[in-house]
């Protein structure tokens, strides 16, 4: 039950509202001894001096003062923790979001989707109970007890004593219960994950199962596995409830032990009624905060292990960038060249290069073909290019200046790249091509609109530009999203462009149009392709052909040509293919 | 309201256990109680010096409500964790049993991984129903009960006046909370799903915000979003956190009450003073069942929007009904697609219309066309996914709506585009086509689908979603499957689309291969690729959701039309990239 250290260290820097929250139920305790002697007088006056309704009426009053005195004393810790809790979230929310942007988009597309968002809008809000309820509790389950001691001892200090005996055998069973309860919670909770998960997978395979006429009897593997988690699960709660059982005897126990040692003592008459019973009335609040704790530890339980998500993402190493020293003017894309110096890239620490001793110039006003086997290297460079990542080794150089001393804004309001599987945001397509150039006037608009021939699709929909697109809105084709991210560059209308071209598994006549879209698109400019076909290798300025994270051959078509290599082997193949 | 009947009437089968788990809560709670009142009779019963016999009943009650406590409140712990398993188990079974019918038809809109992921989220909230909702009224009732018949002992005027403070606890604070929340429940869900979108967009489109220089932008209005979130958050934390304070009060306030009614009552002598120190500490001890039920009320409006989410799936209308007594299995295996026509929900344009098509035993057919042609749709109809809006489909004769769709789909074996591996060994991942295969014929599939370097790997986890495989892997490993499941019918729908041109090229000799073995196979083919088209008997061109032009590769070629100018443009000597000839 030791708190997580990661934890800790957020709320030492919003500790205020915690101590605050802390204080302020200890006030609460206070009050409640109050109360307890009040009730404990009442009762006496009642009970043994059969006092009219009268004479107890002071104490009375003064019993519902301290009630609320008491209630307004919780409260408002409640309100200071779970003040201080929103501050955490909020903190790390920012945090989880800046990081994400630090590591970009490689990062973002290499995780599961989902998981990231998942993270962000679920794992942070999981945190609440463990600030809220476990932290404060974990001071109070002290405090509280000791309060009622000093209440105690004064009092009676024989039945002080039998609770300070009991009180050792609280921790012992805390570290015993933080183990069990930590393995009963995980437990609980890996099942119930585990079969959301495996349930989240029949539903998405549910067509594939239907396939094969096989839907029906998963109902049954449904049923077992549900029955095989449930069964694996009580056997460990079973053992886990079991620290809990013994705290709950021992909070009981005390407590009969106390009632009856006191009542003999009362009959024997060595102590007076008022003592016992304020005494009496006091042993469950002596036990009680540390029964809540295993409570709250299981509402915080959830939070730690979404903790291990935030840190992992929040641990990441960020790319070493160096803050450009002063904002520059933009970059001359039209007559500088880019050259890359020996670059080499890893993903990983150890000696697996995505990229290795990569050299070649991008000389202004030329396209540049790449081309490759998958895996080559290809995506990699151009996330070089777009400085998505930044070099491991060598470096890349606009003129003289390495690109890391420019600054990634700067570098990037002169690129424009037009992917495969461009992602539309979940707004009106208005604002999908705004996105590219916020502020463009309506003749722009349409100029772009016109040039990536999405005419005709825009004037099919009834709210024209004004359609929602995205997961609520309408359906947008994979061809549709493409004209969309080609009208984006058409906007951004930027010196350096980079191009998936459509691959060759598009319908060709949609692949017609988006190419004579493109050959629009980069009249004039400084281009480099992820090419698929053969006419656009054979007639750019430069190819060059990646294998295994190296730059094998690089040269022009009829270079290449003459070449004894991947580059012509290749091309055999594909026309002979092509010529079936 | 509704949807939690609805709910209740689901978890029917184990209303047993919940009374038990409830009972055993209340017996728990009761114990505690128990414990408390025995204590307070042993002391004030010694103040005032009786026999020491007259101490021994309190004595005995300490001790058994003492080991009681404990010993009940971890049977409960167990009872109503196994309850929640059940219950979650059969929701799931349920949830299941009453989509299966609705797929894929049905559920075209739920497409998207993160919508499922609601699916499966709703249904993990409603984990909390038995030990949030339905047990601590229940529990709070028989307590509140118990109360009642023992003051009611002493006198009718406790039990009112203690009536009147449990009815408070129980409805009127959730009533007050309710009323000062309202609105806040209805606003923060429509925060949230803005955070949802525009979170989403953030990771996703993360790389255009960057190359836009946007990032900061859409990262300022998510901050913006969540300390909008935050603060609602506080506003409802102000609220619900008043809760136990206030629960606490009107406890006090039932002890001072009852004090008003006792003290007359004692001090005339109706009443023996011993007992006020018994009923004011039993009054003070019943509140602990009251604490968690404003919770329960949160608990209920989130068990109910879950459910109404699920219920508004679930009760779709199937797109197609199974007959209740499916015909035999015809012999042949032809195909014949009679003036079918087909639109899909609310859309205007037909997808199909006026389809004639007839496909033989052992006859190999292509279907071609531009997308968006209506080509994918055949299939859906065949499988019985849809059911035609006119027309009909038969195989072997047999009008398919006459035949037990699971039968009719086993005997169809069908590749597409993308293709699902569930998160299991690849081994379980082929069985599927076929559940008794050996070691053996796994292998076999596997090498003939191109797959050699699996063999070895049968136990292999295909990984969340297949994704240890590449999307060429995950193709071939439908064609394996559709190798075991040896059906006489079989689909490929842009199924080699994934695969390069040489694997494409080895992966379609193995599948003419095997429908040429006998008894011959009929293959129907969709593809907007034109490649070694002479293979095929017919080439059935669609285009608008109408057939164009239908018959062998050379006849189509003289005729000149839609067929022979997408063969040209996919023929020409050097296809046109996006780079001119200078």
């Amino acid at each position: 039950m030791n708190p997580d250290r990661r934890l800790l260290q957020l709320v030492k820097q919003y500790p205020l509202p915690f101590v605050a929250s802390v204080l302020l139920a200890t006030l609460g305790g206070i009050m409640l001894i109050g109360q307890t002697f009040l009730l404990s007088s009442i009762i006496d006056a009642l009970f043994l001096k059969r006092a009219a309704l009268d004479n107890i009426l002071n104490l009375l009053l003064l019993y519902g003062l301290a009630s609320m005195l008491r209630a307004g004393f919780n409260w408002t810790s409640r309100n200071e923790a779970n003040r201080g809790t929103l501050k955490i979230k909020q903190l790390l929310h920012r945090r989880v979001l800046r990081k994400i942007s630090s590591l970009g988009p490689v990062y973002a597309g290499s995780q599961r989707s989902g998981k990231l968002s998942a993270t962000i809008l679920k794992g942070i809000e999981s945190l609440d109970p463990y600030f809220s309820q476990f932290m404060p509790q974990l001071a109070l389950s002290i405090l509280l007890p000791l309060t009622v001691l000093f209440a105690v001892f004064p009092v009676d200090m024989r039945s002080g004593f039998i609770l300070l005996g009991t009180a050792p055998l609280i921790p012992l069973f805390m570290v015993l219960i933080g183990k069990a309860a930590q393995k009963a919670t995980q437990k609980q909770w890996e099942t119930l994950s585990r079969m959301s998960g495996n349930f989240l997978d029949v539903l998405q395979g549910m067509t594939t199962l239907k396939l094969f006429g096989r839907s029906r009897e998963r109902i049954r593997s449904i049923s077992e596995i549900s029955e095989a988690y449930r069964r694996a699960t009580m056997k460990v709660l079973k053992v886990a409830f079991l620290s809990s059982l013994t705290l709950e005897l021992v909070g009981a126990v005390g407590t009969a032990i106390i009632a009856v040692d006191i009542g003999l003592r009362i009959w024997s008459g060595t102590i007076a009624f008022l003592p016992g019973f304020f005494v009496l009335l006091l042993i469950p609040d002596f036990y009680l905060p540390l029964r809540q704790l295993g409570t709250k530890f299981h509402a915080g339980m959830e939070g730690v292990s979404a903790a291990d998500d935030i840190y992992t993402l929040l641990d990441k190493p960020e790319p070493d960038t160096v803050e450009p020293p002063a904002p520059q003017e933009c970059c001359k894309y039209s007559t500088t060249p880019i050259v890359f110096n020996a670059v080499g890239f890893t993903y990983t620490d150890d000696d697996s290069y995505a990229l290795k001793n990569v050299c070649c110039e991008l000389k202004p006003g030329t396209i540049t073909a790449i081309t490759g086997p998958s895996g080559a290297g290809k995506t990699t460079f151009i996330n070089l290019l777009l400085r998505f990542l930044e070099p491991r080794e060598g470096s890349i150089l606009f003129g003289n200046t390495n690109l890391k001393n420019i600054s990634r804004e700067v570098w990037l309001q002169g690129v424009s790249w037009v992917p495969q599987h461009p992602y539309l945001f979940n707004t009106t397509l208005r604002e999908n091509l705004l996105i590219a150039k916020q502020g463009a006037t309506e003749d722009q608009l349409k100029h772009a609109i016109s040039e990536s021939r999405l005419e005709p699709f825009i004037n099919s929909l009834p709210q024209g530009l004004d359609t929602p697109v995205g997961e609520q809105g309408a359906r947008i084709s994979g061809g549709e999203a493409q004209r969309l991210s080609l009208a984006r560059a058409f906007l951004h209308d930027s010196p350096l462009l980079v191009l998936d071209e459509p691959t060759s598994h598009t319908d060709p006549t949609l692949e017609q149009e988006l190419l004579a879209s493109m050959q629009r698109l980069i009249r004039g400019k400084t281009a480099v392709l992820i090419a698929h076909r053969l006419s656009t290798v054979r007639n750019a300025d430069q190819i060059l052909v990646f294998d295994s994270g190296t730059i094998v051959q690089s040269g022009t078509h009829l270079s290449l040509m003459k070449e004894n290599g991947f580059y012509r082997d290749a091309m055999h193949s594909d026309e002979e293919v092509a010529a079936q | 309201m509704k949807e939690i009947l609805r709910l209740l009437q689901l978890v029917r089968p184990f209303y047993w256990w919940m009374l038990l788990a409830a009972v055993l809560g209340f017996a728990s709670i009761g114990s505690g109680i128990g414990l408390m009142l025995s204590s307070a009779y042993i002391i004030a019963k010694a103040a005032l010096h009786p026999p020491f016999q007259e101490l021994l009943p309190g004595i005995a009650g300490v001790r058994l409500f003492g080991a009681a406590r404990g010993i009940l409140r971890y049977i409960e712990r167990l009872a109503s964790h196994n309850t929640t398993f059940k219950i979650l188990s059969r929701l799931r079974i349920w949830f299941y049993t009453s989509v299966e019918p609705l797929a894929p038809a049905r559920l075209m809109r739920y497409k998207s991984g993160d919508l499922l992921q609601r699916i499966t989220g709703d249904i993990d909230t409603l984990e909390t129903l038995y030990a949030r909702v339905i047990s601590p009224p229940l529990t709070a009732l028989l307590v509140s009960g118990l109360l009642w018949v023992l003051l009611g002992n002493f006198s009718p005027a406790f039990s009112l006046v203690l009536f009147c403070f449990h009815a408070a606890a129980a409805l009127g604070l959730p009533l007050l909370t309710g009323y000062l929340n309202r609105g806040t429940a209805a606003e923060m869900s429509e925060l949230q799903s803005g955070m949802q979108t525009k979170t989403l967009d953030c990771i996703q489109g993360i790389s255009d915000l960057l190359l836009f220089n946007r990032l900061d932008d859409y990262v300022g209005q998510l901050n913006e979003l969540k300390s909008r979130e935050l603060k609602l958050q506080r506003k409802q934390a102000l609220i619900q956190g008043s809760h136990e304070s206030l629960t606490g009060l009107l406890m006090n306030g039932a002890v001072i009450a009852l004090v008003c009614v006792l003290a007359p009552q004692i001090s005339n002598g109706t009443i023996d003073g011993v007992y006020s120190a018994v009923i004011i500490i039993a009054v003070m001890a019943s509140f602990e069942a009251f604490l968690p039920l404003p919770d329960a009320v949160q608990h209920l409006e989130a068990n109910a929007t879950a459910g109404k989410r699920l219920f508004e799936i679930v009760d779709a209308q199937p797109a197609v009904t199974a007959p209740i007594a499916p015909e035999a299995f015809p012999e042949s295996s032809s195909i014949c697609f009679q003036k079918v026509s087909f639109s899909y929900p609310e859309t205007r344009c037909p997808a199909l219309s006026d389809i004639s098509l007839t496909i033989r035993e052992g006859e190999k057919v292509a279907i071609v066309g531009p997308s968006g042609a209506g080509k994918s749709t055949i299939t859906s109809l065949l499988l019985r996914f849809w059911e035609p809006t006119e027309g009909s489909i038969t195989i072997g004769g047999k009008s398919i709506d006459r035949l037990d769709p699971e039968s009719l789909r086993s005997r169809i074996g069908i590749v597409s585009q993308h293709t699902y591996l569930f998160g299991e060994s690849i081994r379980k991942n082929l069985l599927l086509a076929r559940p008794d295969a050996s070691d053996e014929e796994l292998k076999k599939a596997l090498e003939f689908a191109g797959l050699s370097s699996c063999t070895s790997r049968l136990d292999q986890w295909a990984g969340q979603h297949g994704m240890s495989l590449s999307g060429g892997e995950r193709q071939r490993m439908a064609i394996a499957r559709m190798l075991l499941q040896d059906a006489p019918i079989i689909v490929l729908d842009e199924a080699t689309a994934n695969l390069d041109n040489l694997t494409e090229k080895s992966v379609m000799q193995t599948i003419l291969k095997l429908c040429s073995k006998e008894p011959a196979k009929s293959l129907l083919v969709i593809t907007h690729r034109l490649r070694d088209m002479s293979i095929f008997n017919r080439i059935v061109v669609l285009e608008n959701g109408s057939i164009q032009e239908e018959g062998p590769h050379e006849t189509l070629m003289k005729k000149n039309g839609l067929y022979a100018s997408m063969w040209s443009l996919q023929h020409r000597p050097s296809s046109p990239g996006l780079v001119a000839e200078s």
